[in-house]
């Protein structure tokens, strides 16, 4: 089958309503007679709640009503807090002890648990009298520092977890401690990958209304998977799943953060669902920081065991991860240890990860999820390796390498990588960004005692992605000949209308005009996981596939008969169906459709023209790359600007190059920002001190160079399309490289490693810590 | 009351004359192109024109806008035309998650007005103010440059 748009570029069918202001997010989505909710939330870390008095802001002008979690409390079951997964499983057995009340009910754990909720006729009002909502609180000793919290000493958030650990888990193969006993030299280094804030453009917000016909509710909601949604509130507000409907409108950003039941989600729809009545509650940009989950939040100890060559013949690893208040999504640091030998052939290997509670906002999914975190530890420790061997870092990344030929590898932490060519991809990283010139250049610099250092850094990833456990797809032509699609990914600006149209495109031998993709509601997608975890062109993509399939041979089967010839010999070219070797006498897919739903099809012909898949990916797939960033580090500022970036990413098959760049440039921002720009900061006693834009640096235009994004293609073997995720991929490829490119700026001054975020100021204290150049 | 153009249209708005623009726009007059992100103008998606320069509605009280043209993102068609800056952005594929995007055209718009042949520089300054999560950046510059192109020639 000749494929015309796979791998084309084509125009975005989202574009058009995004520029114009026309389409709608949840805040734009307004309903008849809506009333709005606003929360009433912790101000402290740790906290009793005493009681709780309602009547001063009862008695506010616009208010409708005030309720408290003991209110609530019969309404609603506990928040399934096992159930952000972008792969649709639970992350071990749920203890109960360790869950909350969508409105808390006796105590708090982190500033911003909401523990009552105002319905105002208008959102002012209702925050308003959010503001004058009595709580009586007995504030209790907080902490909120994992290691702190690992005390002995230390408050404890929950009985049965004695130290505040939640879990460990460890990887082990082969023999580390043999290795390391005989090492040429061994390699340490404690890195962090600290806190982070998702920050899309659009804050959280839902809209629930009653659905009288259903008996239940209809729940807009800006979020990642409505499918997972749905399954969430079901259990909290105990409705059986066919009583509630989830729409995800345009989705302004999502991720990572907008997985998960909410506590706000489980209580708007709880309140809309009493009160007969259509509530909205639109998350504030100051709730938002401490209201939304955060990322990473890992301090990490490395050692390698290296031989004289650079080879690392063992590696231990131990990450303690701050998992904040309440589990969410614990298994993230696991995902870690899993990415724990990277793209380097290490065979022993002792890696482990402690999950420790702290009064501090719940840390569950970002962009990469665990796997960022992997990535920069071996990619910084590399560096470090190189920097005490005195080699330079191509070369210890090349003597570690997977070998081309070890494909499919099994990673000693029980990953198997589907394909990879990892020195391809380095060696092509080098060469686009012109390496030995710019080493050169290096070199003049500081010959010349230049106020500005250059400094080059180089990273080499893998990762791992395209989540199952399955995702779905219906495809239906139309009696016109038009063809209405249905995922369960749930794009929020990758642009999956478009990729998905390209395909259906190809396959019906329909125009990409005439094909129109839906997602995000639950009505559409029998069932489906959303979009995270670098998963939708993977396995939801795959799903197209297989139910554009079903159709090209349903409608080969009608274009058969009508055609009078045998359904083996009918094919499809450039749109139009025909009898192999007799091209004339062609069928358009609108004839075909007409005769499907039409009066005249011959007997024992089924009606209709659709099909209903699903795709379970076999495993998971392993996108690769290699980053290179070069900065330039000002020598009496400590300020660092970035002068060049390039990305040689490998996805796989390429169906729609423009949505893949798409996705680098956007990962490229996000993981240049952990490097240099973002962390959410709590003192000691859990506030926040990182509580608006104001402090919380995100990357505006001029932060940024250009990106030349460049690709090298090694196909997965492990589904139809040959693809892998890149969603993730240029983030986790990229905080490392800049990280690497500064530390390589400041070697004359014997600096070997620094936390992020690279603020001037730690910069230029390493510089004179260092002595003067 | 206070009295005002959107998009060239009167109006007439009832309502708090400290209420941010940002809201009169959106509830009280069903234009919701224009978008919240912070409400503290550190963010810029809720960016306007008042007068034809950039405004930031979130920090705009009603009062501020009495006898004062305001021109939203749904005001910058006309005639069923694209503005150039729209132009320009459907042809370099701008947006990702489309939620700054208002503020950013509404942005580029402004500078664009004021200034025919921006440098780098002056971009940076003039879009420092709107962020973009999803990091397209690189197109906004791409596409501002096109429009500049063009409504150089009077296109």
């Amino acid at each position: 089958m000749a494929s015309k748009l796979l791998g084309a570029h084509v125009k975005r069918k989202e574009d058009p309503r995004l520029i114009t202001g026309s389409s709608q997010y949840v805040g734009d989505v307004a309903m008849p007679g809506m009333q709005h909710v606003a929360f009433v939330r912790s101000p402290h870390a740790h906290a009793k709640v005493r009681s709780i008095k309602t009547a001063a802001a009862q008695k506010q002008p616009g208010v409708v009503a005030v309720v408290t979690g003991q209110d609530l409390k019969p309404h609603f079951a506990p928040i399934p807090t096992a159930t952000v997964s972008a792969e649709g499983g639970t992350a071990g057995e749920i203890k109960l002890g360790r869950q909350h009340y969508p409105l808390s009910v006796d105590r708090v754990r982190y500033v911003g648990e909401p523990v009552a909720a105002v319905i105002g006729a208008s959102a002012e009002a209702a925050a308003d009298a959010a503001a004058l909502v009595e709580v009586d609180w007995e504030p209790l000793p907080a902490v909120a520092d994992a290691f702190a919290a690992m005390a002995a000493g230390a408050p404890q958030l929950f009985d049965d977890a004695p130290k505040n650990i939640e879990h460990s888990n460890t990887i082990k193969a082969g023999d580390a401690d043999a290795a390391f006993a005989k090492a040429h030299k061994v390699v340490k280094q404690r890195m962090n990958s600290q806190r982070l804030s998702g920050i899309p453009m659009e804050t959280r917000a839902v809209l629930a209304a009653p659905d009288f016909a259903s008996g239940g509710l209809t729940v807009w909601a800006t979020h990642q998977a409505p499918h997972v949604l749905r399954g969430g509130l079901a259990d909290a507000l105990r409705m059986p799943q066919n009583q509630i409907r989830v729409i995800c409108p345009e989705v302004g950003g999502g991720f990572g953060v907008k997985f998960g039941t909410y506590p706000e989600d489980v209580t708007v729809a709880a309140l809309a669902r009493l009160r007969k009545v259509p509530l909205r509650w639109v998350e504030s940009r100051v709730e938002h920081m401490t209201g939304t989950t955060h990322g990473r939040a890992q301090m990490t100890d490395l050692e390698a065991a290296v031989d004289a060559d650079g080879r690392i013949t063992g590696l231990k690893m131990h990450v303690v991860a701050d998992i904040g208040a309440y589990p969410i999504f614990t298994f993230i640091p696991d995902l870690t240890l899993m990415m724990g030998v990277g793209v380097y052939q290490v065979k022993n290997v002792e890696l482990k990860s402690t999950c420790v509670f702290t009064n501090t906002t719940s840390v569950a999914a970002y962009r990469g999820a665990g796997r960022p975190e992997a990535a920069y530890y071996l990619e910084r420790l590399v560096d470090c390796i190189a920097l005490e061997l005195g080699k330079p870092p191509e070369e210890i990344r090349r003597v570690n390498f997977i070998p081309p030929n070890a494909f499919p590898y099994a990673a000693p932490t029980g990953q198997n990588y589907d394909s990879g060519e990892y020195a391809r991809a380095l060696a092509r990283s080098l060469e686009v960004s012109k390496y030995p010139a710019l080493r050169a250049e290096q070199r003049q610099r500081l010959e010349k005692n230049d106020r500005k250092l250059l400094g080059v850094g180089m990273a080499c990833y893998v990762e791992m992605c395209g989540f199952g456990p399955y995702e779905s797809a219906m495809i239906r032509v139309e009696p016109s000949g038009t063809v209405t699609a249905y995922t369960g990914a749930s794009a929020h600006g990758q642009g999956h209308e478009t990729t998905f149209a390209q395909l259906i495109a190809d396959y019906l031998g329909v125009d990409f005009d005439q094909v129109i993709v839906r997602h995000g509601d639950t009505t559409g997608a029998p069932m489906g996981f959303g979009t995270g975890g670098s998963r939708s062109l993977v396995v939801g993509g795959s799903a197209m596939v297989k139910a554009a399939e079903k159709v090209q041979e349903r409608a080969r089967r009608i274009a058969a008969s009508m055609l009078e010839a045998a359904f083996e010999d009918v094919v499809v070219t450039d749109g139009r169906y025909h009898v192999k070797g007799a091209p004339a006498k062609s069928l358009a897919l609108a004839q075909i459709a007409e005769k499907a739903y039409g009066e005249g099809l011959p007997p024992g012909m089924e009606p209709g023209l659709e099909a209903t898949e699903y795709f379970r990916p076999p495993q998971l797939v392993y996108p690769f790359g290699a980053h290179v960033a070069v900065v330039e580090v000002d020598r009496d500022t400590g300020r660092i600007h970035l002068r060049a970036y390039v990305s040689v990413d490998d996805c796989g098959t390429r169906v729609s190059p423009l949505l893949v760049d798409g996705q680098v440039h956007g990962g490229i921002a996000q993981g240049v920002a952990q490097s240099l720009l973002e962390e959410v900061v709590y003192d000691r006693d859990g506030q926040l001190v990182t509580g608006s834009l104001m402090d919380y640096a995100i990357p505006r235009a001029e932060d940024l160079p250009f990106f030349v994004t460049d690709q090298t293609v090694t196909v997965s073997p492990f589904n139809p399309l040959g693809a892998k995720g890149i969603g993730e991929a240029a983030t986790i490829g990229s905080t490392p490289a800049i990280v690497n490119a500064v530390v390589d700026a400041l070697r004359p001054f014997g600096v070997r490693h620094l936390d992020m975020p690279l603020r001037p100021e730690r910069v230029w204290r390493a510089m004179q810590a260092g002595g003067k150049k | 009351m206070t009295t005002f153009h959107v998009n060239g249209r009167a109006v007439n708005v009832t309502a708090d004359p400290d209420k941010p623009l940002l809201w009169v726009l959106r509830e009280d007059l069903q234009l919701t192109g224009t978008k919240f992100g912070c409400g503290m103008a550190l963010c810029g998606a809720c960016t306007v024109h008042l007068d034809g320069s950039a405004a930031r509605s979130c920090v705009t009280p009603l009062s501020a806008v009495e006898g004062r043209r305001v021109t939203t993102i749904e005001g910058l068609v006309r005639g069923g035309r694209l503005h150039p800056v729209q132009e320009a952005w459907i042809e370099q594929d701008v947006p990702q998650c489309g939620y700054c995007q208002s503020g950013q055209v509404m942005s580029a718009a402004a500078l664009l007005t004021a200034q025919k042949r921006p440098t780098d520089a002056d971009i940076d300054a003039a879009m420092s103010g709107n962020i973009c999560r999803c990091g397209t950046y690189q197109r906004i510059r791409a596409a501002i440059k096109q429009a500049a192109g063009r409504m150089g020639k009077g296109a």
